[in-house]
């Protein structure tokens, strides 16, 4: 048997436990093979419980296991590193649980922490340099981990209440779809669900338009007065959130 | 009288404050992280190893390169590996004989290899990849197992053609070869005698676990009486080697593992004394 057959021969044994495949092993005694297997699926089990502790908490552990027995039986490990494999997690939880919409975005909302807390490396920028700023021409640079998910229920404030150790709301569906913002402030990840309008207005400056850009947008949408104070109070949230890693001069 | 070798124990989460967060460096000449915990792009992980790395030698010891796989190794690997390697300038980079990978599914487990001809012409095609991709010199563990396939030759005939044919070096568990040895039957000081000696350049001490039918490498309890004797003779036999402690599973206090160092450290002063 040439070693390219006997490794897939492995993995039949593995993912399906085939035991025609484990036959044609030829390695002596089932205790060995066992061991493999086991340790196969404790390995992924533990990978999915370590990553998805909020997510475990709302579900309780059967209710947990059972689905990450589901996600193992359904989707086999493919790269080098665990942590890709908590990515798919909310995507088998969604085909679980198709009536509770919150248990898939709460895992997505932990699997995108888990993505932020190893990202790359960014300093928010220093409140010291703002007075030097050419306003007229300013555009935002963001740190890399910022990212946005869409949600539909109040699972982010199921999730800070789990992560705070107190008795989470019951699932509730939100008036309208809301984003959630990710990522990451120091070595602290964070997230922070947006209002419509903000979402936008962040949106809006990811795309690298000036400052005063999004001032003409919100005096359009709330009037010369309020419009520019909304978009100092944006901003200013922004640098308290530590998502602004540099304020530049557009060309 | 011979210099006693290095000694270092295995950075695990639950010892992160003891190593960073007091004065004095821990007593131990070197550290040894695993890798994949630290190729990622930033954040806590990277942060916490470059402040170790700034107190304390750090070996890079890898679990998911897959030596074995019989269609190569996966580039992506081998460039984050790279990138970590670079920054922490690390004193050993290694992996295991084995394999976790084939065809886009990825086992996460140490699973064994046949000892053939054609497996040896793979394991060492992707040895000289790797060592090409690092540019540097592998380290390669010998594999505890659970089940042995027909084979051209034994584990310790394979190491020594795979150091002759690669240039890489040994890294020996003393407790994989005592695990391997009583599941599959074979004599362990056939094994230190076969192994090639002048490439062994680190070795790893753990415990073991009783199944059912078979020892399980589990490095969830001390090292056993019988690994320390088979550590005995391996520093006979060897010399000097620089020696840490794996523990990965119901860890104790960093000073417990401390302690235990301390009886390598005895017996190696026991052996260095003997051999002046």
């Amino acid at each position: 048997m040439s070693l390219l057959a006997l490794q897939r021969d492995f993995r039949l044994w593995l993912t399906d436990e085939s035991h025609a495949a484990g036959a044609r092993l030829g390695a002596g005694p089932a205790p060995g093979l066992s061991v493999y297997l086991n340790n196969y699926r404790y390995a992924l089990m533990t990978c999915l419980s370590e990553s998805f502790e909020t997510t475990r908490a709302w579900l309780g552990d059967a209710g947990f296991e059972a689905a990450c027995a589901n996600h193992i039986d359904r989707l086999p490990p493919h790269s080098w590193t665990l942590d890709a494999y908590a990515v798919d997690l909310p995507a088998t939880l969604e085909i679980l649980y198709p009536d509770d919409p919150e248990v898939a975005e709460l895992a997505r909302i932990e699997c995108a922490l888990s993505i932020a807390f190893v990202g790359p490396d960014a300093d928010p920028v220093d409140p010291a340099t703002l007075a030097e700023v050419d306003w007229d021409n300013a555009a935002f640079r963001f740190v890399p981990t910022l990212d946005f998910l869409s949600v539909t229920t109040n699972a982010g404030a199921i999730w800070s209440e789990i992560a705070a150790g107190e008795t989470p709301p019951p699932a509730q569906l939100l008036p309208e779809e809301a984003s959630i913002a990710i990522w990451r402030n120091g070595l602290m990840p964070a997230f922070r669900t947006l209002e419509a309008g903000e979402a936008g207005a962040l949106r809006l400056m990811l795309e690298g338009r000036r400052f005063p850009d999004l001032c003409i947008t919100l005096v359009d949408r709330h009037g010369e007065e309020d419009g520019p104070a909304l978009a100092g109070a944006l901003l200013g949230q922004w640098l308290r959130d530590g998502i602004v890693r540099a304020i530049v001069t557009a060309q | 009288m011979l210099a006693l070798p290095r000694f270092g124990l295995g950075l695990r989460k639950c010892h992160y404050g003891d190593f960073l967060n007091h004065d004095a460096p821990v007593p131990i000449d070197f550290v040894e992280v695993i890798s994949e915990n630290f190729m990622v792009d930033g954040g806590r992980p990277r942060d916490t190893l470059r402040r170790v790395r700034l107190r304390h030698p750090v070996a890079l010891h890898g679990v998911s390169m897959s030596i074995g796989s019989a269609d190569g190794l996966d580039r992506d690997y081998l460039r984050r590996l790279r990138g970590l390697a670079d920054e922490i300038d690390p004193l050993f980079v290694s992996d295991h004989l084995s394999w976790s990978r084939i065809e886009g599914f990825n086992a996460h487990d140490l699973l064994p290899l046949p000892y053939t001809e054609e497996a040896l012409g793979i394991v060492c095609r992707n040895i000289l990849q790797a060592q090409d991709a690092l540019g540097r010199t592998m380290l390669v563990e010998n594999p505890s197992s659970y089940i042995a396939f027909a084979g051209d030759m034994t584990e310790w005939e394979f190491l020594d053609a795979m150091c002759v044919r690669t240039g890489c070096a040994l890294l020996l568990d003393v407790n994989n070869i005592f695990v391997s040895a009583v599941n599959h039957g074979f004599d362990p000081g056939a094994y230190l005698a076969g192994v090639p000696g002048d490439r062994v350049r680190q070795i790893h001490l753990a415990g073991h676990s009783h199944g059912r039918d078979l020892l399980i490498d589990t490095h969830d309890r001390p090292v056993p009486w019988s690994v320390w004797a088979l550590y005995d003779a391996a520093l006979e036999r060897f010399g000097p080697v620089a020696t840490m402690i794996e523990r990965d599973d119901d860890i104790p206090p960093l000073a417990d593992l401390l302690t235990e160092l301390d009886i390598a450290r005895g017996i190696a002063a026991k052996q260095m004394r003997r051999a002046a």
